[in-house]
């Protein structure tokens, strides 16, 4: 293991590093931290469990399970087709996939609540079978679901595209019909990966803002998430609110990103071939 | 060898060509409902009242002014972040040193939080009441509301976005050719720029394209430390917020043609460096869990 080092450069690579890990990372979410910490406990456990603070985190997670939901599905027939079937078009397909990602969230904010307002496209199909989704819950989820498609396609689909033949064919030779070979034999080796991506898009979900204030309605218990209700301290010069449940959507966040390591560790276990 | 195949091969699992069929049209109305139709609604309503008023929107000063401090802030937030992300792939595929994993997960964070949170976060720095700001104030420094606030917020964003292409790729890469190119004399940056550079060159590329997106179209971080000041401190999305809650819809669809257009520009770019060979990393991409299956 000890091996001598022979380049150069981990003096100013890593100074380098260190600086800017520690100015525009470290220390705003130190600071953060250390004015939540200010707070004192009693205080800090009134804001965060104030009714309006926590239908903000049932909104937020809620609509983050829906969305993932849908992704789930979605993203598994969209990596399948992908991977599975050559059709004209597909190529454009799998660049299209990416597009949450490049679009700016503002940008898909105005784009979706104009499709599913009453008047929109969507939104005056939808509003004749009663369905509203502008300004509800189920436009927060259409967002969230909008800018984290790519994740569960995106983990799928190199593990898709490396599934060994072999393993169908001999399922194949064993008589299992192709619902019982997708479900006993591929679905068990897709779900590492799945589990991966699952944990990524749920993560983007209880994140995502800019997207979602403009079809949310933003209204109190309501459809508030989060973020949103930080934001609406910081605008009231509530300093004290705004870092307590910042530093919630903190927590969470590191919670969510030892969760996804962990399964994107596990998942890499299953697919790195020797 | 495929002659035979083609010949022998069995049917897959799902290539019964009804359940084939019906699953792509599936896949292909969702995606056209989903994913085309918000950009298709963008380009819709940024002309729906013509020509004129999209050039005029444009031209507006405001507008200008967006765009203009929007570019600004890319120019430097971006080389930045590229620079950081090169020596933090040097430093830690190249080196053994205590605290590799940890500096990896801390170059990953920004990508799983909240930008609102970031931007909370550095209101508690650089703001009134902040750790810095009686300081910065009498000192007369504007770092918030102002340009470094924004380049700062975005730099964060967007920290992990060029290291994270790099790292996985020159893990794999190894250590062989630099050693060799050392050994043989030449400096540390004649390795780097002639060994090592064109190695990575498109990788690099890559991450550029996609901070700089980033970097153009972040909302949530921006909008909590710009103060949202017209002709000032707006950048392009938070324009588009604007004119959207005044009403103005045509207009704020004509400026989010602009970034929509960016959008479809970094998705072709980045198509062009994927057959380069960018972008596609083994299986799955968490730079953590590279480091690990290595380690093993």
């Amino acid at each position: 293991m000890t091996r001598r080092r022979v380049l150069p450069g981990l003096p100013l690579a890593l100074g380098i590093t260190l600086v800017y890990v520690s100015i525009i990372v470290a220390l705003p979410l130190g600071a953060l931290v250390f004015k939540a910490a200010s707070l004192g406990f009693a205080d800090y456990w009134a804001i965060v469990s104030s009714p309006r603070a926590v239908a903000s985190y049932r909104v937020t997670v809620l609509s983050a399970l829906g969305a993932t939901l849908f992704n789930l599905v979605f993203g598994l027939a969209l990596a399948w087709v992908l991977v599975r079937y050559r059709f004209p078009g597909r190529r454009l397909i799998d660049a299209l996939v990416d597009l949450p990602f490049a679009l700016p969230t503002a940008v898909a904010g105005i784009a979706l609540t104009t499709l599913f307002a009453h008047n929109g496209w969507f939104g005056s199909f939808l509003s004749n079978f009663g369905i509203k989704v502008a300004y509800t819950p189920l436009g927060i989820m259409v967002a969230m679901a909008f800018t984290s498609i790519p994740f569960i396609v995106r983990t799928v689909q190199p593990v898709l595209e490396d599934l060994d033949p072999a393993l169908e064919e001999a399922a194949q030779s064993l008589g299992g019909s192709d619902a019982s070979i997708f479900r006993r034999v591929i679905l068990p080796l897709l779900t590492p990966a799945i589990l991966a991506g699952v944990s990524l898009s749920f993560a983007r979900c209880l994140g995502e803002f800019g997207a979602i204030i403009f079809i949310a309605g933003n209204q109190p218990h309501e459809t508030e998430i989060t973020s949103l209700l930080a934001f609406i301290r910081l605008e009231e010069y509530d300093y004290q609110a705004a870092a307590a449940i910042a530093s919630v959507l903190l927590i969470t966040a590191f919670v969510m990103l030892a969760v996804t390591n962990l399964l994107q560790a596990r998942a890499l276990r299953y697919t790195v071939k020797n | 060898m495929s002659a035979t195949a083609k010949i022998k091969r069995p049917p897959r699992v799902g290539d019964n060509p009804l359940f084939r069929t019906i699953l792509i049209a599936v896949v292909l109305v969702v995606t056209a409902l989903f994913i085309v139709a918000p950009l298709a609604v963008i380009g819709f309503h940024a002309f729906s009242q013509g020509w004129q008023l999209y050039a005029a929107t444009i031209a507006h000063p405001d507008t200008v002014h967006a765009i203009m401090l929007t570019v600004v802030t890319a120019l430097i937030a971006v080389p930045i972040n590229t620079a950081f992300g090169v020596a933090a792939a040097w430093a830690i595929t190249k080196f053994d040193f205590p605290g590799r994993r940890l500096l990896l997960v801390v170059i990953e964070i920004p990508f799983s939080i909240s930008p609102i949170v970031a931007g909370v976060a550095y209101l508690f720095v650089y703001g009134l009441q902040g750790l810095f700001g009686e300081m910065l104030a009498d000192a007369d420094i504007k770092i918030l509301f102002a340009l470094p606030g924004i380049v700062l917020a975005s730099m964060f964003v967007t920290a992990p976005f060029v290291a994270r292409e790099l790292i996985p790729l020159m893990q794999a890469q190894g250590r062989d050719l630099e050693e060799a190119a050392t050994s043989l004399g030449a400096s540390g940056w004649r390795t780097f720029f002639s060994v090592t550079l064109p190695n990575i060159r498109w990788a690099m590329l890559y991450g550029v394209v996609l901070c700089n997106a980033r970097v153009m179209g972040e909302f949530g971080a921006v909008s909590v430390v710009s103060g949202n000041i017209r002709g000032q401190t707006n950048t392009l999305p938070l324009h588009i917020e604007l004119l959207y809650h005044d009403y103005q819809t045509a207009g704020s669809f004509a400026a989010a043609s602009i970034l929509a257009l960016l959008a479809v520009v970094t998705l072709a770019a980045k198509v062009a460096l994927e057959r380069r060979g960018a972008g596609r990393r083994p299986a799955l991409a968490a730079p953590v869990a590279v480091l690990t299956e290595n380690a093993k």
